[in-house]
């Protein structure tokens, strides 16, 4: 079966502040979701979309799927029964920073960790929006908000760093406007086995506008970005004449015809590399320093959580000798009385 | 001297020990090799929460107290006969619990100066500073006779000496008139990949059967024939394995596979792990990161189709609130086990108590009733889980199940019961429908929602913690709240219409009306049988079922002159009773010690009414 961006579309009004990056994002999904059917053969009720709270997780009632938007943080457990309840569902769970990373965030890392397959797109606009601009465990040092109004002491999650540093077999970033590249991401996502963490930078016009400007600005993107693409040289800039080489253990950015640096010196992007030294780097690089990196950052194939239970379950069912209640009422020392 | 051989009706013995000492499975081989052998069981396995507290002190004593008969056995014995210390502290710590004159079996070795003075003992004689001169002392070097007895068996010391329960077994054995066949099989069984330890611990055991019986120290020996019990096969059970089984069972006659998110917590954890041994029955267990996933996980697999069930205890509760309220707005079927422990916080997480019923009825945001069920006996909660499956399903809602430390570690033998004789378990799950699905139109009867999958084309919707109206769209219509939150509650208040009424034993109506709810129930049973044997009009009503009542509870209620309310808490059901039947007067006895009621506090209370 073919289907439209529309068919994902609920009736539901979307009640996001005009000019939010979140409804980019949506518009991002509705369009890949009918890629994703077509390249994996699925079909619309097999799609179930989570969410936990904040402006993002209202995401599940404007789409026209199954839906759940549970509580605070713990969507990434209720995306976890979900699926290995039944592994031939497909999970998008929707999470904001406030929500993943903070009240949500051992459950965060612990699915990451048992590698379920489920898709977490992490909508990171480094403030708490629904509750009206607190800072969020992705704010900057010093931001000042409603409840830092001398500016916040301490240091911010970078989300990558945390997926990595829990083993995540699927990491990736982009940006709310760049829905071409967000589509890419997701079928990409979708094709995974395992947990897919997408961070997208998200804006947030009203309590946090233009936090992600100094990179994400249309003028300046190409030359403060990265896309990465699994097999192609780490090129980037308005020109294509920046990359990206390993010097010593550090990356660097370079000028490609400067120095005698030749395309052939730039590092090509291996994706799907187990060494997660280089992804690491690659997540962590800051701008101005380096360009953000976009795109797939890792994607690395290992056996799913949910196939393991699943797998597990069969497994011990051949073998077993108690294939019945009454069976097991029965089994071990029993006595009769005559 | 003469030995003679006593037929008694019942007796009581506990073994008590350091906590590494093994007397937790010394007192389970003694209950099994009993109830095997045809004895009604009661079992109450009372331990530190220290896996290894300091080795012989007061702190670090474990006891296992086994009630045997050959009647009705329905407590685990206020006061035991017959008492084994396997150190000082153990009998510095449980001379208390022995009846006057019973008989103590201690290991002499161990009842040296240094041992005495870490039990806190002040003098080098403990039997006249505990004033048990009166009581039968026996006196056996059980470490030197172990030793002994295994000196050729090639094993090294600590395992000689952690031997030495084996022997005291065996000696009990003997003064019990028990066979030996029945541990001999075990140790077979157990040692099955390790055969060179088979025949030494057999050897050990035969020995302490054989010096009891040669020390002529014990001058009477029990006879306790088996039990004229119902005819069927038997077997020996305790609560949280029951409860596991019982959820199987709910899983079996649904057809849903069962979901287990549970996170270890003590007196809790052997559910998950009985849980986990059975995948072969299709059972699904995770091991969550906390409380909240093991709740959370099970929610998301309710709404997936499975039979979810979370297990757990007070504290885990007090974690699990948010997202129970969660189960209940989205009206998903979810089973969650509260095995009840002292509280508040930590409290002491080894021992029992029913302090946790406010928290079941009340411990939600908003209005958020929920079902609550208890289980009365370590066999019951076999029933008390495949019913709380069956209702949560049926229903479409949460169930809360309390069990309780003493029930759940506690064991009885149980007349294996034919599952053929269960009731089905019909959720109300569709498949199709015509025109746009609203998730919560209810059924007229009882108020339940439909289950519908993802995974099947057409039912397309969302559920969540935001209120909703019936087709299933966010509201904060004020009339469509208040009207969603009527029928939430009623839909739980129905459920009266399913459950059985309440019986009461003894007197149908008269002067007092002894009320109970959960694991309490032995104690209040034969402290009633008592009662009633003295003449004393007095009935009991044992409550299963706590939200909704049963339907004839105000008509039980009514019957009696006087009421008295008995918990092992401040009063929390009588509390409710105040608030559910307010027109009557309810007196209270109450226990917060983080042990069991005993048979005569209940008698002594009743008799002051």
């Amino acid at each position: 079966m073919k289907y439209t961006p529309q068919d994902f579309k609920s009736d539901q009004e979307v009640k996001w502040c005009p000019g939010c990056g979140d409804h980019a994002v949506l518009a991002s999904v509705v369009r890949a979701m009918p890629e994703v059917c077509e390249e994996l053969n699925y079909t619309k009720e097999r799609f179930v979309f989570v969410s936990g709270i904040g402006c993002s997780s209202r995401f599940p009632y404007y789409m026209n799927t199954f839906g759940f938007h549970g509580i605070h943080g713990r969507a990434t457990a209720l995306s976890t029964g979900i699926k290995v309840a039944n592994p031939t569902l497909t999970v998008w769970q929707i999470t904001g920073d406030g929500d993943a990373l903070a009240i949500g965030g051992n459950h965060f890392i612990h699915a990451i960790r048992r590698n379920i397959d489920i898709n977490i797109i992490l909508f990171n606009n480094r403030i708490y929006g629904l509750t009206k601009g607190q800072y969020s465990p992705t704010s900057k040092l010093g931001l000042v908000t409603k409840t830092s109004p001398y500016g916040t002491v301490e240091h911010p999650f970078n989300p990558g760093a945390l997926v990595l540093g829990a083993r995540g077999t699927f990491f990736a970033r982009s940006l709310d406007s760049e829905l071409k590249l967000n589509q890419e991401i997701m079928v990409q996502a979708a094709k995974h086995d395992g947990t897919s963490v997408i961070e997208m930078l998200v804006n947030c016009v009203i309590f946090n506008d233009g936090t992600h400007l100094e990179f994400s600005d249309r003028a300046v993107r190409e030359d403060r970005t990265i896309v990465l693409r699994h097999g192609q040289p780490m090129i980037f800039g308005k020109n294509k004449d920046k990359g990206l080489i390993l010097d010593g253990l550090r990356l660097k950015v370079v000028n490609i015809g400067e120095n005698g640096i030749t395309e052939k010196d730039i590092l090509v992007h291996d994706a799907h590399s187990d060494n997660i030294g280089i992804h690491s780097m690659l997540a962590d690089m800051k701008y101005p320093d380096y360009p953000v990196a976009l795109g797939v950052i890792r994607d690395v194939a290992d056996k799913t959580y949910d196939d393991n239970v699943r797998d597990q379950v069969i497994e011990v069912r051949e073998k077993a000798k108690i294939k019945t209640v009454d069976q097991l009422l029965h089994s071990g020392a029993t006595w009769e009385v005559k | 001297m003469q030995h003679k051989i006593i037929d008694a009706q019942e007796v009581v013995i506990r073994f008590t020990g350091d906590s590494g000492d093994g007397m937790q499975l010394t007192g389970t081989l003694f209950a099994d090799a009993s109830a095997l052998y045809g004895n009604e069981i009661s079992t109450f396995p009372d331990y530190p929460a220290e896996i290894r507290a300091p080795q012989g002190t007061v702190a670090g004593v474990s006891g296992f107290q086994v009630h045997i008969g050959q009647t009705e056995v329905k407590t685990p014995g206020d006061y035991c006969d017959v008492l084994v210390a396997m150190n000082p502290a153990a009998l510095k710590a449980n001379a208390k619990w022995a009846k006057p004159g019973a008989s103590i079996i201690l290991d002499l070795d161990s009842f040296d100066e240094k041992g005495l003075e870490k039990a806190g003992f002040k003098t080098l004689d403990p039997i006249a500073e505990l004033k048990l001169e009166d009581y039968h002392v026996i006196w056996a070097p059980i470490t030197s006779l172990t030793k002994e007895s295994l000196k050729d068996s090639g094993l090294d010391n600590k395992a000689i000496i952690r031997s030495k329960n084996m022997f005291t077994l065996g000696m009990c054995y003997f003064m019990f008139n028990r066979p030996l066949h029945f541990t001999e099989a075990y140790l077979e069984k157990k040692f099955a990949k390790k055969p060179q330890l088979i025949e030494p611990n057999k050897k050990v055991l035969r020995d302490g059967y054989n010096y009891a019986h040669n020390i002529h120290a014990i001058p009477n020996t029990y006879r306790i024939e088996p039990a004229k019990q119902e005819l069927g096969i038997y077997r020996s059970i305790n609560g949280n394995q029951a409860t596991a089984w019982g959820l199987l069972a709910a899983s079996e006659k649904s057809g849903r596979p069962l979901f287990c998110g549970s996170y270890p917590i003590t007196p809790a954890t052997v559910i998950l792990e009985e849980l986990a041994i059975h995948k072969g029955l299709g059972a699904k267990t995770l091991q969550c990161e906390d409380e909240i996933a093991g709740i959370c996980t099970a929610i998301g697999a309710a709404y997936a189709g499975d039979f979810a069930v979370t297990t757990t205890s007070g504290p885990g509760l007090s974690l699990k609130s948010e997202a129970l309220g969660l189960a209940m707005i989205t009206e998903l079927p979810l089973v969650i086990v509260d095995v009840q422990r002292s509280g508040p916080s930590t409290g002491i997480p080894t021992k029992t108590e029913q302090t946790d019923l406010n928290q079941a009825l009340y411990g939600r945001n908003g209005e958020c009733p929920i079902m609550v069920m208890a289980a009365r006996s370590p066999a019951h909660c076999f029933d008390t889980a495949f019913y709380a499956g069956k209702y949560a399903m049926e229903h479409m809602m949460p169930v809360l199940m309390l069990s309780e430390g003493f029930i759940g570690n506690g064991s009885e033998p149980w007349k294996i019961p034919n599952m053929a004789d269960y009731p089905p378990i019909n959720p109300p799950i569709i498949d199709s429908c015509e025109g746009k699905f609203c998730p919560f139109e209810r059924d007229p009867e009882r108020f339940a929602r439909k289950w519908a999958f993802p995974g099947k084309a057409g039912l397309e919707h969302r559920v969540g913690g935001l209120e909703k109206n019936e087709a299933g769209a966010v509201s904060s219509d004020p009339l469509t709240h208040e009207k969603m939150v009527a029928a939430r509650a009623e839909k739980v208040a129905r459920v009266a219409n399913y459950i059985p009424e309440l019986e009461v034993m003894g007197e149908q109506q008269g002067e007092i009306l002894i009320i109970g709810w959960g694991g309490t129930y032995g104690h209040l049973y034969t402290a009633t049988k008592e009662l009633l044997s003295e003449g004393r009009s007095v009935g009991y009503a044992h409550f299963d079922y706590i939200n909704p009542l049963p339907k004839n509870t105000e008509d039980v209620l009514k019957r009696f002159k006087k009421i008295i309310v008995c918990e092992l808490n401040s009063g929390h059901f009588a509390n409710y009773l105040r608030a559910k039947c307010p027109q009557f007067k309810y007196e209270q006895l109450n226990k917060i010690q983080g042990q069991p009621f005993i048979v005569k506090e209940i008698i002594d209370a009743v008799k002051s009414l």
